[in-house]
């Protein structure tokens, strides 16, 4: 299970960040390892730096992780997360530019196949090229 | 202008209780143009910095700057943390690199306000807390030495937070908006205001 990229999923709602996970799992079962966090720091809908470490931990494996987010500060609060991990394994852990589910599900599928972070993330981002 | 622990604390203390009381206000123009979580996010925020707040005015300048930095971005829950932290720690930063208060202000608020920049991405002009920063730091470079420092910047912060109304989001989540942005102001660049301010009023109090 370590030879494979981690998945991180970063919402808004601790339910849409659950129900994504539930669908990447349908795809990879245990093959990947799939963390997931949603919510502010009180339980509302936003997200949490503490939380997105905690998960990026979570998830973590040789190889790397990749991060699927929702809208911006998300996105933001995961590459300040990033940023705040111990310095080896900061360059490791990437945010893709990708849509949450569909991204997720993608980079699970490519990440149970042995792939790099770099394939994982190409095939995230994919979903959102021209 | 000298900064003494005791003002320093003073001056986090007024601005922390400054954000909090306008969250409400906050909430609602974020309302308008966002999802409505801004006041409640840098409430959150700030209500953590006082809570910390002798530990960090225990601190030299440079490491209590970026405590509060790190105090926002794991508390806020919402793009400002990153953004109001990433301000702060880029502050207390460029303090430990051999810039000094009061002489190297502008350095310093320059480097936050660039820190904010790379965070989001973005320049003044986009309806943002940088349409405020930027004025800011402007008049901060302009005025600096002079006797009416702190009202020019308190005047430069109360004009440029207006002249976010007329802008069209192109950052954030106002941005999706569109031209239905016009017409607000921009809730970042309030919570900036309100900052900026309290310190300005503190300091001029004490003069």
């Amino acid at each position: 299970m370590n030879d494979t990229v981690g998945i991180v999923i970063v919402s808004h709602s601790k339910d849409i960040a659950k129900g994504t996970a539930d669908m990447v799992r349908q795809m990879v079962g245990n093959e990947v390892k799939v963390a997931f966090c949603g919510g502010n720091p009180d339980g509302g809908l936003g997200t949490s730096v503490p939380s997105i470490i905690a998960a990026i931990n979570d998830a973590w494996s040789a190889k790397g992780v990749a991060i699927l987010v929702d809208l911006g500060g998300a996105e933001t609060n995961s590459e300040m997360a990033v940023e705040m991990l111990e310095p080896v394994r900061r360059d490791l852990v990437v945010v893709c530019n990708a849509p949450i589910v569909e991204g997720a599900v993608m980079a699970a599928t490519e990440a149970a196949g042995g792939s790099s972070l770099a394939q994982v993330r190409a095939v995230a981002e994919e979903l959102s090229a021209d | 202008m000298s900064l003494q622990p005791e003002t320093f604390k003073s001056l986090v203390k007024v601005a922390a209780e400054q954000v909090i009381s306008s969250a409400p206000e906050l909430t609602s123009l974020d309302q308008a143009i966002g999802d409505g979580d801004h006041g409640i996010n840098m409430k959150r925020g700030f209500e953590a910095v006082l809570g910390k707040l002798d530990t960090i005015s225990a601190q030299p300048l440079d490491e209590a700057l970026m405590m509060i930095g790190k105090t926002l971005v794991m508390t806020v829950g919402g793009a400002s943390g990153p953004l109001y932290g990433g301000f702060f720690l880029a502050a207390g930063e460029a303090l430990s690199h051999d810039k000094h208060l009061p002489d190297d202000l502008a350095d310093v608020f320059g480097s936050g306000v660039n820190a904010v920049s790379a965070r989001g991405r973005s320049q003044a002009g986009e309806k943002t807390m940088l349409d405020v920063l930027v004025p800011v730091l402007e008049t901060l470079k302009t005025a600096a030495g002079q006797p009416d420092l702190i009202e020019r910047v308190r005047t430069t912060a109360a004009e440029a937070v207006e002249r976010t109304a007329p802008m069209q989001a192109t950052k954030g989540r106002a941005s999706f908006l569109g031209p239905r942005s016009v017409g607000h102001v921009d809730p970042g660049a309030r919570s900036s205001c309100v900052l900026v301010q309290a310190v300005c009023a503190r300091l001029e109090e004490q003069k």
